[in-house]
């Protein structure tokens, strides 16, 4: 029968291992592969400020984006191809806060560069390569 | 109770109790808003909300470990708690700090970093009232008569979950890169670290309500948190699917994802196995019931439900929709939130001498909130096949699902109103116990005491 002692080397070697295998991977991904599947080269500043916009208002907070977030509201990671920029932003203008079919979207004043900003970030998620996410959706209407 | 400095974690189990109500009705507001009754967008919207009831749960679920090392580790190591001063500094500092962030919430004072919202110059409080916390507990043990396993794992398990929250407040301008340290955070928490904490206090409840030789438990604890890393560090790869990591993680974390049912079934069995082999003459029946129920319910939510959607080809059409919601909170509720009501059933009546310990309104209390969760877990289920279908499957626009799945969410609020009835009841027993008082001091072990 296993022992007490042999049960903890189980644990303590297999942490150890699988934590470092985890790290090298980390850092293989943070390195090479997320840059190349989000085209780190196209992170203007006009990107990052959508970025950081998208963080401030916690828009995750009702959306998903790659699939993160919560349920309230519509998936974007691939809103600019779907809807284009034009629609984006009379989405963000809408003055009483959109919500043409009922649910209510918090009302924003943001500045035009500001909605330029969200539309670029919108625009460089919408070339990121993400394994197939959204799926294409696989019924016939 | 074996020290008087172990009352300190009366004030944690208090406030616990007093943020899971409010988790409840933030809950509530949602749950009226998927339903269509959105009238309370202008002050509180649904971001607000949902930012309030994460960070909440979150909150009253470390409030509820602290207070469980508090209460486990002078026991454990024989010893005073380190200094209950410092203690109560820590509390207080806790709560300052929880009361400033919810209120922030509700003034857009946030990061949208879905869990980790509390904006980064309170992180740093945060980091500074947690390295208090481990001061306290880590001298307690080092300057303890003795240092068991189960208090070790208990208290790594504390040491890593902190350590876990720093990558968590750097900032990152690439999405993607910001989410994968997100990961770091929340998923190395709840299916790492927290599982360490998890089975330190299951060891030390079933050490003292069975009665098994601690040496037996503490073996099979540690196989299970071998199993815990084993197979949930790899897992982490189920996050990386589709936000834009290499796709050597579909592989990775689909095979190691798979395998982290196994450590909630080891926790399930190992409960289960020490119930049967002890003596069954603990009287505190509803610690028993908690107890065994977490190890349960933690293994249906989090290992079965967590399994139904972790493999990538199914993930791919879950991913982000309300199947994910169902799945949270069955294992929140399983593994975590009962793990406090099980510490809190065990030892409030040794903290106050008040015998509550098999008394109908904490039977109630069980069944009511745990056929409730089940309820509600039924109607998130119902609501995200129906989503996936019509979404991702058939290609609807998103409100139009949202529309269709709405009287989901009128179930949703009765099973919440069942469960919330359990909640209210279990707190009611956990005021009538009072305050905890220096008479219920009982220098030998609570478990001999009570079996003569
Ligand atoms: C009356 C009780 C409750 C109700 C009505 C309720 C309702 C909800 C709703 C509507 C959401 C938002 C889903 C979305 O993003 O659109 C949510 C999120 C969440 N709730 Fe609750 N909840 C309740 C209690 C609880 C409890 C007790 C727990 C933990 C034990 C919990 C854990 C969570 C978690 C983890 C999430 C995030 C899920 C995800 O995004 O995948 N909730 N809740
Ligand atoms: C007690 C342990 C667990 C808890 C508390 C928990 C909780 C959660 C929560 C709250 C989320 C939503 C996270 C977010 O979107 O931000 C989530 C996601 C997920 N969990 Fe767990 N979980 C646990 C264990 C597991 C296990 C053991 C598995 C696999 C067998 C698993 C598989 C997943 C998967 C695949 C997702 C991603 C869903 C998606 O793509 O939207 N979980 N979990
Ligand atoms: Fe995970």
């Amino acid at each position: 029968m296993l022992s007490k002692k042999q049960a903890k080397i189980f644990f303590l070697g297999g942490t150890v291992l699988f934590f470092l295998i985890f790290v090298a991977m980390s850092f293989h991904s943070l390195t090479v592969g997320i840059p190349q599947n989000t085209n780190a080269d196209q992170l203007s500043d006009q990107v990052k400020q959508g970025k950081l916009l998208w963080d401030k208002n916690n828009c995750m907070g009702c959306h998903t984006i790659m699939g993160e977030g919560a349920y309230y509201a519509p998936e974007l990671t691939r809103v600019y191809s779907r809807k284009g920029a034009d629609y984006i932003r009379t989405v963000l203008n809408a003055p009483e806060g959109w919500g043409p079919r009922g649910r209510m979207m918090v009302k924003y004043e943001f500045s035009e560069e500001e909605v330029d900003a969200i539309i670029a970030f919108f625009e460089w998620m919408d070339n990121a390569h993400l394994n197939g996410f959204p799926p294409e959706p696989s019924l016939e209407k | 109770m074996k020290f008087t400095s172990q009352k300190i974690a009366y004030h944690f189990f208090a406030l616990s109790m007093l943020l899971l109500v409010l988790q409840i009705v933030y809950g509530f507001i949602m749950g009226f808003a998927h339903m269509g009754f959105d009238g309370l967008h202008e002050w509180i919207p649904f971001n607000a909300a949902t930012a309030t009831h994460k960070n909440l749960l979150v909150v009253w679920i470390l409030s509820g470990f602290m207070g469980a090392a508090y209460y486990i580790i002078p026991d454990e190591s024989d010893n005073e708690l380190f200094s209950v001063p410092l203690a109560k500094l820590q509390f207080w500092s806790l709560a300052v700090v929880g009361v400033i962030a919810v209120a922030g919430f509700h003034v857009g004072w946030w990061e949208g970093r879905k869990f980790l919202e509390i904006p980064r110059p309170l992180d740093w409080l945060v980091a500074l009232n947690v390295i208090l916390f481990l001061v306290i507990i880590l001298m307690t043990l080092l300057k303890g008569k003795k240092q068991t396993t189960t208090a070790w794992v208990l208290t790594m398990g504390l040491v890593f979950a902190a350590l876990l929250y720093l990558p968590g407040m750097i900032y990152f301008d690439n999405l993607s890169v910001d989410s994968f340290m997100r990961w770091w955070v929340v998923h190395l928490w709840v299916e790492g670290v927290w599982e360490l904490i998890m089975g330190g206090i299951l060891s030390y409840l079933l050490i003292k309500l069975t009665g098994v030789d601690r040496e037996v438990i503490e073996k099979w604890l540690y196989v299970i948190v071998g199993l815990t890393f084993l197979s949930g560090i790899l897992g982490t790869g189920h996050h990386y699917y589709y936000t834009g990591g290499p796709d050597y993680w579909l592989m990775v974390g689909g095979i190691f994802s798979a395998l982290e049912p196994l450590a909630f079934l080891g926790m399930t069995i190992f409960a289960v196995q020490m119930y049967r082999k002890g003596n069954k003459r603990h009287p505190n029946k509803l610690a028993i019931y908690w107890t065994l129920s977490t190890a349960i319910v933690s293994f249906l939510g989090a290992g079965l439900l967590g399994l139904a959607h972790t493999l990538p080809g199914v993930n791919l059409y879950t991913h982000g929709t309300l199947i994910t919601a169902m799945h949270g909170h069955l294992a929140f509720w399983g593994a975590y939130a009962s793990l406090v009501l099980a510490i809190i059933a065990y030892s409030m009546p040794l903290m106050t001498g008040r015998k509550l310990h098999d008394n109908r309104t904490g039977h109630l209390a069980f069944w009511m909130s745990n056929i409730g969760m089940v309820g509600m877990t039924m109607a998130f289920a119902a609501a995200g096949v129906a989503q996936v279908y019509l979404e991702r499957i058939a290609g609807y626009d998103f409100m139009v699902a949202a529309k269709e799945t709405q009287a989901h969410f009128f179930v949703l609020i009765i099973a919440a109103t069942v469960f919330t009835i359990g909640v209210l009841m279990f707190i009611s027993n956990f005021v009538k116990f009072g305050k905890p008082v220096d008479e219920a001091l009982q220098p030998e072990a609570e478990f001999e005491a009570i079996q003569g």
